[in-house]
């Protein structure tokens, strides 16, 4: 394999509670878990001299943060590209290692929006009315809320391609099947007052309460507090690290907007996605994991198509019959094996967390362990997949 | 102090002061549903902005649509804290394809059950709510 290693994962870390009681603030779980990541690594905070922030913890992000770490980094990078910020930071970090800028970098997250309450996920207005960006301008007066922007994808899907509930509800299934094996998850669950904790059957989330027509209940992410770090190195540093490295091998970034005879059942995933593969030098056939972006069910199964696991409009069928699970090796890559954004950890920007669990899987440290697990993929989808969008495509390899 | 009368709940009413897309707010005043076209190289650009996306030297004029359209994919919201759609619910939302090319974001309207009524494809026209200050395209279906 001609995988470039120029560039690993050495150090992760989640914050464990969803729910801080108004208690402990953003900036408090970013530094917290970077400190923790850094102990993962073996490494500390002299060692950083990179730093990736997404303004998650206020104004002047970059140097509100590293001033409140108490480093003075070489590579400042600011990248806000919503929920895949993650992805499109550990994608520059591997940039600016392999281009000796740097050694040592540092992402981190941190959010108390469900202490704060803020309704970023079901019923809420989204990104809507914030600012007066034309866009917001022209579309907040439909009280169109952030469900309803995905909805209309699935609702496009569906007319296009004949996917059915059925087939959307395999998603929530097989990553609440994770989440109840992963004990961080069951605790976010308790902590957030979820009604029913069990794994659920597709009967379940097809007779769950409608949100905004076709998405119900158990298609949507949870809204917690939470957050976490990762550290990424240079192969000289990785190999004197705690962990073995997990390398990554590829990456892609791109937008989507809408378009005057635009096709929103086609994510941004289908530029970024091709782009990391060649870049890595995998096929999607060959992936142990895939950790995609699960704010709803509509997300994962447009970007499994947009990645390649199967044709434009064969997502349907294809999830069919349980095969996202992390028991069925030879039938492609587990889906959000640590109970995703549906039933773990959604904070708001999920991004981080798919490269926490695609990083566990190389390690063979996830709760749901793929036998085996060589090769990952975490996609992160950042604003709304009905509209405009980001997507950041991280290919990780094993060492 | 004077007694304070209470806010009756509103639309997210645009802002005047947004300056790519004013003159569309401004049109609405006289119901008027208006769009961009870019006189070089003909490009349908929506939403307003002040440059062609289609070539850099363009020019681009205002035209109004016909109001004639089609649902290219809806939602029917369900839930919704906001003080004035949370009284709608459960109110259609939808990405409208005018006849003349722009895809706007709206609601349709005037059905007796939005989750039973829409279809994609379905023929639309514009209908004007009024608001304080512009009015709102929205729009019915064609029977």
């Amino acid at each position: 394999m001609s995988q470039k290693r120029e560039a690993a994962i050495v150090g992760i870390y989640e914050y464990p509670s969803r729910d801080v009681e108004g208690k402990v603030s953003a900036l408090q779980i970013k530094a917290h878990s970077a400190a923790k990541a850094l102990e993962d690594a073996g490494l500390s905070w002299k060692d950083v001299d990179a730093i990736y922030d997404a303004g998650d913890g206020g104004g002047m992000s970059g140097l509100t943060i590293a001033e409140y770490f108490g480093i003075k980094p070489n590579v400042i990078d600011t990248t806000a590209t919503g929920g895949s910020a993650y992805e499109f930071q550990a994608a520059h970090a591997r940039r600016d290692i392999a281009a000796g800028r740097a050694k040592v970098a540092l992402l981190t997250y941190g959010s108390t929006a469900h202490s704060n309450f803020a309704a970023i996920g079901v019923g809420g207005q989204g990104l809507h009315g914030a600012s007066v960006q034309p866009s917001d301008n022209m579309e907040s007066f439909s009280g169109s809320t952030l469900v309803a922007n995905y909805a209309m994808v699935a609702q496009r899907h569906s007319h296009m391609y004949g996917t059915t509930p059925t087939q959307l509800a395999e998603i929530s299934v097989a990553t609440r099947m994770h989440a109840m094996r992963n004990p961080e998850a069951v605790q976010a669950m308790k902590d957030l007052e979820f009604l029913d904790i069990r794994e659920t059957t597709i009967e379940d989330v097809v007779t769950s309460r409608i949100i905004a027509d076709p998405l119900r209940l158990l298609e949507c992410c949870m809204i917690s507090d939470g957050g976490g770090a990762v550290v990424i190195a240079s192969p000289e540093v990785a190999r004197n690290c705690k962990k073995k490295p997990v390398w990554i091998i590829g990456s892609g970034e791109a937008t989507k907007y809408p378009e005057n005879g635009g096709d929103i059942t086609t994510s941004a995933g289908a530029q970024s996605a091709p782009v990391a593969f060649a870049d890595a030098g995998v096929s999607p056939s060959e992936l142990d994991v895939a950790m995609i972006y699960d704010s709803f069910s509509i997300t994962v199964l447009t970007i499994l198509e947009d990645l390649g696991f199967c044709k434009k409009g064969e997502g349907g069928s294809y999830v069919e019959g349980g095969r996202l699970r992390f028991d069925r090796p030879n039938d492609g890559p587990a889906l959000n094996t640590d109970g995703g954004g549906l039933s773990s950890n959604h904070p708001g920007m999920r991004g981080i967390f798919l490269l926490l669990e695609a990083t566990r899987q190389l390690r063979g440290e996830s709760t749901s362990q793929v036998e085996n697990a060589k090769l990952a993929v975490a996609h992160g989808n950042g604003g709304m997949l009905g509209s405009r969008h980001t997507a950041g495509t991280i290919i990780l390899g094993g060492d | 102090m004077a007694e304070q009368k209470a806010k009756t709940p509103r639309r997210t009413t645009p802002k005047l002061t947004e300056l790519d897309t004013k003159q569309f707010w401004e049109a609405t005043k006289d119901k008027v549903l208006s769009y961009q076209q870019c006189d070089d190289c003909k490009t349908v650009v929506f939403y307003p902005r002040a440059h062609c996306t289609g070539c850099t030297s363009g020019t681009l004029s205002w035209k109004t649509a016909s109001g004639k359209g089609t649902v290219y994919s809806y939602s029917v919201v369900r839930q919704s804290y906001h003080p004035f759609y949370k009284q709608m619910v459960p109110y259609a939302v939808a990405w409208i394809d005018l006849d003349e090319g722009p895809r706007l974001m709206s609601n349709v309207v005037g059905i007796d059950d939005p989750s039973k009524d829409i279809k994609i494809g379905q023929k639309v026209e514009l209908e004007w709510e009024d608001g304080e200050t512009v009015n709102f395209p929205i729009f019915k279906v064609v029977s």
